[in-house]
């Protein structure tokens, strides 16, 4: 019957399209097997993944302290704006309408964009820093017109003592590119982390870091924070403590006034640096968050080069004061004795060269605390022939010239200390006598450094101790190793720059302290820079004074004090600031003077 | 085994709702209770705004199945041809001057309700179907031009839904077409040259999908593709479901879920929400529910009088409908189908999809109620 078989059909193939339904039930159910069993451990990982969201938290950084405790750098508190980019819908929209709130300019927006593209986008980054109470109350009134907006607290890199510190602490900035290639510390990928840049912030960096902290949250599929999971805590970053007393770093800054130059003040005894300035200098706190191009270029084009460390880089002619190095030497060879006399007429032959004295009508006779104290070129050119360059570039290594100390700052020069060798190998010529003749007074090849000048003079007046010059704090030996200079020797040469500052018609007479009661002794130097041409001579000039800035001569004074009983010296070079005796002379004393009576321990 | 046939009397109405299918009904409600325990979790432990809601579309959808189970099997037998037609022209409504949702054109809106053509006609199709196979001879099933007239019928919706465009239901529509086309004893071999001819045009075919069809099947073949965009529905989906493992994160736990990973948690995905909070257990336990429900089905029309084709057709096409929205839905959500937008009947937050299902079960109920009795033509 045909309706049978069509029932039957009917029958038959619903339990084949049945038996097909059940079979696909169990591939649903394999298929969950699969996922759910057979990839467990792949899916979880994934799903944690996507909810757990570790973020590194910036330790504190360890802040940098003078020799009382006072903080130099150190970190403030701050209010900042931040995005996480990921949930901003139109960056571009969103800057333009925080613009004018928070006062963002070009370079800002600039930056801003440049760490978008720098960083993850679930990352925060940092808008604008130091917001004032006004800045954060507008953004927290409009918070909802601004989503992936927010503001966090922070810390921020600050000098109190802005440019009398810039140098030698330097300044921290912003990781860039080739310091992430360099380093795999996950704290450099942190947006708004800061690195050391120069100075000490950039040779201890890795001390002063600390050690990063974690905070792990759970987030939504929109990167926001349901709940935080775990936190961990960084650990601050070690303090650093100098040798340096911030009331006199001022005092020997502001002692210089418009001039232009470095100053350094040591304790002879320990080697520990009290002061070491360089003017003029900069305000560290205008690269923490990148320097504008503006004021970049302002410093970086500024002749008086206020980037520099003059203390430590700047490589100067000694002149003059490098006779106490010629005297000693003399004096230890035998050469001379206190009682050696030279007849100055004012110049000198020396085959068919004319060597002149600074006088030129000549300083008569004179014996070596004589010649100290006039500064008598005629003198000392006949001692440095007698001596020999290489007795005197030994003498000169002896007492720490022509060295690079361990200050633990970079770019530290080493200066010149010449003999025969020495020229052999840079200039390939062999050494003339001439040479050695202005090397006596200083001039000719010899360059020093401030800080090596300061530590010159301290050896000496210290008894002959091989103290080395430092900025850190516990970090000199307890005692250091004799020199075997005849403590007859250093009292002629200390005679002598006693007389340079209190004897009558002494070249630093002018001076003396105020105060009766301090007596400070020392030595002038001025080093040309260069000669006044013939031309200009036709053209009138004359003096040093009447020289464009940068060929005026600079001036020296290194001294030491107190007279009987040393404690400190000082080095000072005023850069094209004329004479020694005249412009650097009085900053030496002032500085001296005060780091008496301010009683440093 | 003897079956009392009481052909020619005719059941009173307390006679035909004790002859409803008790085990069924409390399967559906299972069902729909699970779907409220995670619409509850979905909304974060509230029953507010999903699980409430659904549970009333629950009540509705029961009060709508039993009156369709208490109405006698022949005015579905008489009204199949003008429900066909009147479904067919709310379509035709839709096309022309529908509302716009989801950039897809789909309701009528009747101020209290939003009335969706394509779901109605997932029932008119079979009924009309059932209809035509009933009273068309086999020989005739057996030629080409006994299979014309269906073949329009068919056609017809599937065109119109596919304009909307709705490519989830026409392939459903099709798909219930060509299980019931097999079940009426068309030959094996008319399919094959239908699916051979199908692939032969397939790239034809796929220039008149929309971008984002095409989009969703080339990410189903490859969600890494479009990690963020379409993929990234299936690869969170994955996630989830893997995370779940045998016995799941807990209720209100799931991170994928509540953590807003996982799209479309309370609808379309909701499988997944539920595997990810009950594990692999869970996702089972919705599985074989659905499975006896189904089979539950092919028992109803295999139990009706041997004379009633029409409703044994129509059980049978009802159910391949159901099975067709669980197969698909769930198939899409563990990635062995491309996401095309079907949801989960009686869990999926939704009350259109509650409704059609549960006037579908009516239907097949009152055929199981009147089991004994001929269909009076």
């Amino acid at each position: 019957m045909k309706t049978n078989d069509k029932l039957r059909i009917l029958l038959q193939r619903s339990l084949i399209i049945f038996s097909i339904n059940v079979f696909i039930f169990f591939i649903l159910i394999g298929r969950l097997y699969y996922l759910q069993i057979y990839q467990k451990d792949k899916y979880t990982l994934l799903s944690d993944t996507n909810r757990i969201s570790k973020r590194i938290l910036i330790p504190p950084r360890g802040s940098i302290n003078d020799r009382s405790g006072i903080e130099l750098a150190k970190n403030n508190q701050t209010f900042q704006a931040m995005i996480i980019s990921e949930q901003v819908p139109d960056i571009d929209s969103l800057l333009s309408s925080i613009t004018p709130i928070l006062n963002l300019s070009q370079t800002d927006i600039e930056r801003i964009k440049k760490d978008i593209s720098k960083y993850k986008k679930t990352l925060p980054i940092k808008i604008k820093d130091n917001l004032s109470w006004e800045e954060v109350s507008s953004i927290m009134i409009n918070n909802h017109l601004y989503p992936g907006l927010f503001i966090d607290e922070g810390l921020i890199r600050h000098y109190p003592y802005e440019k009398y510190t810039a140098h030698p602490l330097g300044y921290v900035g912003s990781v860039s590119q080739s310091d992430l290639q360099n380093s795999d510390n996950p704290l450099l990928q942190v947006p708004g982390f800061k690195i050391g840049k120069s100075g000490f912030e950039k040779t201890f960096d890795t001390s002063l870091r600390g050690t990063e902290g974690t905070i792990t949250y759970e987030v939504n599929a929109y990167g926001r924070i349901m709940r935080e999971i775990e936190k961990k805590e960084g650990i601050k970053g070690n303090d650093l403590d100098l040798t340096i007393d911030i009331r006199l770093q001022k005092i020997a800054y502001d002692a210089f006034g418009s001039q232009s130059g470095a100053a350094v003040v040591l304790d002879i005894h320990t080697g520990e640096i009290l002061a070491l300035v360089s003017v003029p200098s900069f305000d560290a706190n205008l690269f923490v968050d990148g320097i504008s191009i503006k004021n970049w270029n302002t410093l970086l084009y500024d002749e008086k080069k206020p980037l520099h460390n003059k203390a430590i880089t700047g490589q100067y002619s000694p002149g003059s004061t490098f006779k106490i190095a010629v005297a000693l030497a003399a004096l230890e060879e035998g050469i001379i004795t206190p009682s050696t006399t030279s007849f100055c007429s004012g110049k000198m032959n020396l085959g068919n060269h004319l060597f002149h004295c600074w006088r030129h009508s000549g300083h008569g006779k004179q014996n070596v605390i004589d010649a100290i104290k006039n500064s008598c070129d005629i003198f000392f050119y006949e001692v440095a022939l007698k001596l020999g360059i290489e007795k005197i570039h030994d003498m000169s290594r002896r007492l720490g010239l022509g060295e690079i100390y361990d200050l633990k700052l970079e770019n530290q020069k080493k200066g010149v200390i010449p003999n025969k060798k020495w020229k052999q190998e840079n200039l390939k010529s062999p050494w003339q006598q001439g040479e050695t003749v202005i090397a006596g007074i200083g001039q000719g090849y010899v360059l020093v450094t401030p800080i090596q000048l300061a530590t010159m003079l301290a050896r000496v007046v210290n008894g002959g101790y091989e103290i080395t010059p430092t900025l850190i704090k516990k970090d000199q030996p307890q005692s250091f190793k004799k020199l075997n200079i005849k403590q007859s020797s250093i009292d002629i040469v200390k005679q002598g720059m006693f007389e340079v500052v209190n004897g009558i018609g002494g070249t630093a007479s002018s001076a003396k302290p105020k105060d009766k009661n301090i007596i400070i002794a020392g030595k002038t130097g001025t080093t040309q820079v260069r000669r006044i041409s013939l031309k200009e001579r036709q053209a009138g000039i004359k003096k040093d004074e009447e020289l464009p800035w940068k060929y005026r001569n600079h001036a020296w004074f290194m001294a030491y004090t107190p007279h009987n009983n040393p404690k400190y010296v000082v080095a000072v070079i005023a850069e094209h600031g004329g004479s020694g005796s005249a412009v650097a002379a009085p900053i030496a004393a002032k500085i001296l003077e005060e780091t008496i009576k301010l009683d440093i321990r | 085994m003897t079956i009392v046939l009481q052909k020619n009397k005719t059941l009173s109405l307390k006679e035909r709702f004790f002859n409803l299918n008790f085990t069924f009904i409390s399967i559906t409600i299972i069902i729909a209770f699970l779907g409220c325990v995670i619409l509850y979790s979905a909304a974060g432990g509230n029953i507010y705004p999903w699980a409430f809601n659904q549970a009333i579309r629950f009540c509705l959808g029961l009060f709508a199945m039993f009156f369709m189970a208490l109405i006698k099997p022949e005015l579905y037998y008489k009204f199949a041809t003008p429900f066909y037609l009147f479904t067919l022209a709310l379509l035709f409504i839709v096309d022309i001057a529908g509302y716009t949702g989801m950039g897809a054109k789909r309701w009528i809106d009747l101020g209290f309700f939003k009335l969706q053509p394509s779901e109605l006609m997932k029932i008119a199709i079979v009924l009309q179907l059932a209809k035509y196979f009933a009273i068309t001879p086999l020989s005739t099933i057996k030629t080409i031009k006994g299979i014309l007239l269906p073949v329009i019928y068919v056609a017809l919706p599937v065109g119109l839904i596919l304009l909307q465009p709705d490519l989830g239901t026409s392939l459903m529509i099709l798909f219930c077409a060509v299980a019931l086309f097999y079940l009426a004893g068309v030959e094996w071999w008319k399919f094959a040259i239908i699916i051979c001819s199908a692939i032969i045009a397939s790239p034809i075919l796929w220039n008149f999908l929309h971008t984002y069809q095409k989009n969703r099947i080339l990410t189903f073949l490859n969600p890494e593709r479009d990690p963020h965009g379409t993929g990234y529905h299936i690869i969170q989906a994955k996630i989830a479901l893997g995370s779940g493992g045998l016995t799941g994160k807990g209720f209100l736990s799931g991170t994928q879920s509540h953590l807003n990973f996982l799209p479309e948690k309370h609808t379309d995905f909701i499988f997944t929400m539920f595997s990810e909070e009950f594990g692999m257990l869970g996702g089972v336990l919705i599985l074989l529910l659905n499975l006896v429900l189904i089979s539950y089905g092919y028992w109803f029309a295999f139990k009706i009088y041997p004379s009633n084709y029409f409703g044994k057709m129509v059980i049978l096409g009802l159910n391949t409908n159901y099975f067709l929205y669980v197969f698909i839905n769930i198939a899409m959500v563990i990635g062995l189908l491309p996401v095309v937008g079907v949801p989960l009947p009686l869990i999926s937050y939704g009350g259109t999809v509650i409704i059609s299902v549960m006037t579908s079960f009516g239907i097949m109920l009152s055929f199981y109620a009147n089991r004994n009795q001929e269909l009076k033509k």
